[in-house]
């Protein structure tokens, strides 16, 4: 291997990288824009790197827009309210905090998006002590103030811990369907084809967009699970165990109860980039059984390796399973 | 030792001549694999040379050999491929210098690579990320983070920000540029190790 000449002025590049992405981030962002930062990209990997860094530094800090403070601090106090948002979440988990303050913001500003990027969790404090936690690839409006409790699930999963209020009914709405909480933890997912609504505590109704009260609609108590889509509703029952099992993802690990090799990449494909396939039906019939961390990739090679016995490679990006 | 170990922790999978890495998968690769080194990676590069101006060009070359050496193939340990490349880049740079600090190297020579430490309990790391996040808000300049903030948490455009600090459009496109790179050096590595020069 010969001896690269030395990068110049890695800090200059940095601030280049930084330049670019504040660009992009914050002003009119046009085609040649694009094409003018392509180029930029191309001339080097120090500047392909460089702006890498940047935007995953950048994407880190994406979690402090569900912080809603007033702007207007000394920075005495925001020193102390940073403070008292990190002791409340110290349990660990990736949580962006509505504080308590977050009504007068939303009053201004009633409508609010939250995502995630694939593999990333979130969970949402309300005010009035409701939670919700997304799980990776989701989307959801939320518009909560003094009259209203209203969520979009646009795409992705999530989970509702919602405090009842007779008053201020908490409303979810997903793939054409509403659910109304009468007091209740529940999952909806639509990531898939159908919409899927588990209730795991309390009760709730699912019915169809703009014809409440008719016939399209169910209610739903611990363990039910609602699958919706445009034509029908069907309601099955889970168990607890299945329900604990398949909200694993809040843990940040996937839980596969005899699931085959197939289900259980698809599942993991939810929370990674990389592509799965598997080369042979057999192999993808396989089942197992067990937890892995949803967003290690490696760990899951392991144990197909070790465990299943099969053969892994790693080709054209692709991750490749066999026998 | 110290020739090419590179080899030896390069993946074991078997790729295909000419098989090629995607540009997404390299980008995604280097994003979740690499950049969490960085602490650590500065952390040994401080402790391996005496020039702490020459840190961040070192830094850089590291990723930049990193880089170019995934786009054939992703190493199955990231890990041991960063530094090894690092260690590599350090004797070669030791060979060329003229007056060599023999303590450094043989510090370098004896180091030990572990590909297998155990993971920091996640709990950890969430916790970890939250003071880092603060620590960074909080240590940004004043304007610096307000612009920031305002573009953050309330998702204000640059035009907005200028409006809403009654300042011009290209102080706040300095001040987010600028706020954008003290945060890259304050999150890829530990609080209180980035001194800014």
């Amino acid at each position: 291997m010969t001896e690269p000449a030395a990068q110049p002025n890695a800090a200059e590049i940095k601030e280049r990288a930084a330049e670019w992405l504040q660009r992009r981030e914050f002003w009119t962002w046009s085609k040649e824009n694009q094409a003018e930062l392509d180029a930029w990209l191309a001339q080097s990997s120090a500047h392909e790197i460089a702006f890498i860094r940047m935007e995953g530094a950048w994407n880190r800090t994406m979690r402090l827009g569900a912080l809603r403070q007033p702007m207007r601090q000394s920075p005495r106090e925001t020193r102390h309210r940073w403070t008292f948002i990190l002791r409340s979440v110290a349990a660990g988990l990736a949580v962006a905090v509505i504080a308590g303050a977050s009504l007068a913001y939303f009053n201004h500003t009633p409508e609010k998006t939250f995502s995630t990027t694939i593999g990333e969790r979130k969970t949402l404090k309300l005010a009035d002590g409701s939670s919700i936690q997304l799980n990776t690839d989701t989307q959801l409006k939320l518009r909560v103030d003094a009259g209203q409790r209203h969520a979009e699930l646009l795409r992705g999963e999530a989970f509702f811990d919602i405090r009842h209020n007779d008053h201020v009914p908490f409303i979810v709405v997903a793939r054409g369907h509403r659910v109304i909480d009468l007091g209740t933890k529940f999952l909806v997912r639509a990531d898939r084809g159908d919409l899927e609504v588990s209730l795991v505590e309390g009760k709730a109704r699912i019915e169809v967009l703009n014809k409440p009260g008719q016939s399209h609609s169910a209610e739903l108590s611990p363990g039910d699970v609602a699958v919706a889509s445009a034509g029908s509703l069907s309601v099955v029952r889970k168990s607890q165990a299945v329900l604990a099992t398949e909200m694993s993802w809040q843990r940040g690990v996937l839980i596969f109860d005899n699931a085959t090799l197939a289900e259980a990449v698809g599942e993991l494909g939810r929370y990674n980039r990389r592509k799965f396939v598997i080369a042979d039906p057999a192999v993808a019939r396989r089942t197992i059984y067990g937890a892995v961390p949803a967003t290690d990739v490696e760990a899951f090679i392991r144990v197909a390796r070790s465990v299943m016995g099969l053969k892994v490679e790693q080709r054209n990006g692709e991750i490749v399973f066999s026998q | 030792m110290g020739d090419t170990p590179e080899k030896t922790c390069n993946s074991a999978g078997a790729a295909g001549p000419g098989a090629r890495v995607t540009m997404a998968d390299l980008k995604a690769w280097f994003a979740q694999e690499v950049l969490p080194l960085e602490a650590k990676l500065i952390q040994y590069l401080r402790r391996n040379w005496r020039d702490k101006s020459e840190i961040e060009d070192l830094l850089q070359e590291v990723y930049v050999r990193v880089y170019d050496a995934a786009r054939k193939e992703l190493p199955v340990s990231a890990r041991a491929f960063v530094f090894t490349t690092a260690r590599n880049l350090l004797i070669n740079r030791f060979r060329q210098q003229q007056v060599v600090a023999i303590d450094a190297v043989a510090d370098l020579e004896s180091l030990e690579i572990s590909a297998d430490d155990p993971a920091p309990d996640r709990a950890v790391i969430a916790h970890d990320e939250f003071r880092r996040l603060q620590a960074a808000i909080d240590r940004l300049p004043a304007r610096c983070r307000q612009a920031v903030l305002l573009g953050r948490i309330e998702g204000l455009t640059g035009r907005e920000i200028a409006q809403r600090m009654a300042i011009s459009e290209a102080a706040v496109s300095k001040h987010l540029t600028r706020g954008m790179s003290l945060l890259s050096d304050l999150l890829h590595r530990e609080p209180g190790e980035s001194d800014p020069s």
